[in-house]
């Protein structure tokens, strides 16, 4: 069965991304991405020594831009116009590559959008020609908002970023998925294996995910547990799940042919 | 000499430099970076004809791990 996940036009075979930060070492970071099976992952931007450490090791050399789809992103960002420097950066770094994920942050504490900032910088963003997988609120209004400015994907959280809380507000979930005709992802707040099937049962298109992998205790061994339960939550979400039916119990085996009737 | 300022720290050149000379010179030359002056992107293939100039404010920045 071809169900490929489509981003801006291009194909991916595996609906989760993952992030790349909060590994041990390299060498985890790129043991667990290989075992997510994740195609698309994401990077920050930051400033490099300048001389003080050279040698330093590169991200970029352990997750190389010709095998993996690398997706930088604006976390950390607060204001519309540190995020399109950031992108317009990052663009440049990575050669005129356009995917890009766009988080404006609200406030230090909860890491909650700024939705008025996010609306801003995605709307430069799609006229600069970037395609803008955006971190929103889990609105469906302005998620529509972001998809009509444009944008390639919409990534509502799910629960507060690196919480690990899981999914707190299916409904709202569903109220975007129902309406969008662009990709949404669950950015943020998956904890275990379960929460990533649950959102993938709701019908999201993908899961992005960095903390739950990382910081599990055993992140590479995580990392394979949430590529099954991403296959597992779509293949749920595409057979289409049974009715509930509360208090009226239906008998999996036949009623008749009881012995001694 | 010029005064720059490079990733928010105050920087001393003797002369001025071109952005390639002046990473060729930090150990940065040929990595995966990318290079704001002044606000504005100096794009790879430029990197050896932009002549930095006193005052200027450059941010030098790399792919981390971050999600």
């Amino acid at each position: 069965m071809n169900d490929s996940l489509v981003i801006a036009g291009k194909s991916y075979g595996s609906r989760l991304l993952v992030g790349t930060g909060k590994y041990k070492d390299f060498d985890e970071t790129r043991a667990a991405i290989d075992a997510s099976g994740a195609e698309i992952v994401t990077v920050a931007i930051r400033r490099t020594n300048i001389g003080q450490n050279p040698g330093e090791p590169n991200l970029l050399d352990v997750l190389p831009p010709e095998r993996f789809t690398i997706l930088p992103n604006t976390a950390g960002c607060y204001t519309a116009d540190d995020a399109v420097r950031t992108l317009r950066l990052a663009r440049e770094l990575l050669d005129g590559h356009a995917l890009v994920k766009l988080e404006v942050l609200g406030d230090p504490k909860t890491l909650f959008p700024n939705m008025p900032e996010t609306l801003k910088a995605a709307e430069i963003l799609v006229k600069d020609g970037f395609d803008v997988m955006v971190y929103c609120a889990d609105d469906p209004i302005q998620a529509k908002m972001l998809e009509d400015m444009g944008c390639a994907a919409v990534m509502p959280l799910a629960s507060l970023i690196g919480s690990g809380m899981g999914i707190l507000n299916p409904w709202n979930l569903r109220l975007i998925i129902d309406q969008a005709s662009v990709p949404v992802l669950v950015d943020a707040g998956v904890g275990t294996a379960s929460d990533a099937a649950i959102a993938m049962e709701l019908g999201c298109d993908g899961v992005l995910m960095n903390t739950a992998i990382a910081h599990a205790q055993n992140p590479v061994l995580m990392a394979s547990a949430m590529k099954k339960a991403v296959e597992c939550g779509r293949e749920a979400f595409l057979a289409g799940r049974m009715p509930r039916k509360f208090y009226s119990a239906d008998p999996s085996s036949p009623t008749s042919g009881l012995i001694g009737s | 000499m010029i005064q720059l300022i490079i990733n928010g720290q105050p920087e001393r050149l003797d002369q001025a430099l071109t952005v390639h000379a002046l990473l060729e010179a930090r150990q940065l030359a040929g990595k995966r970076l990318a290079v704001e002056r002044n606000g504005e992107i100096v794009p790879k293939g430029r990197h050896a004809e932009t002549l930095l100039a006193d005052g200027d404010r450059l941010e030098i920045v790399v792919a981390v791990g971050g999600g």
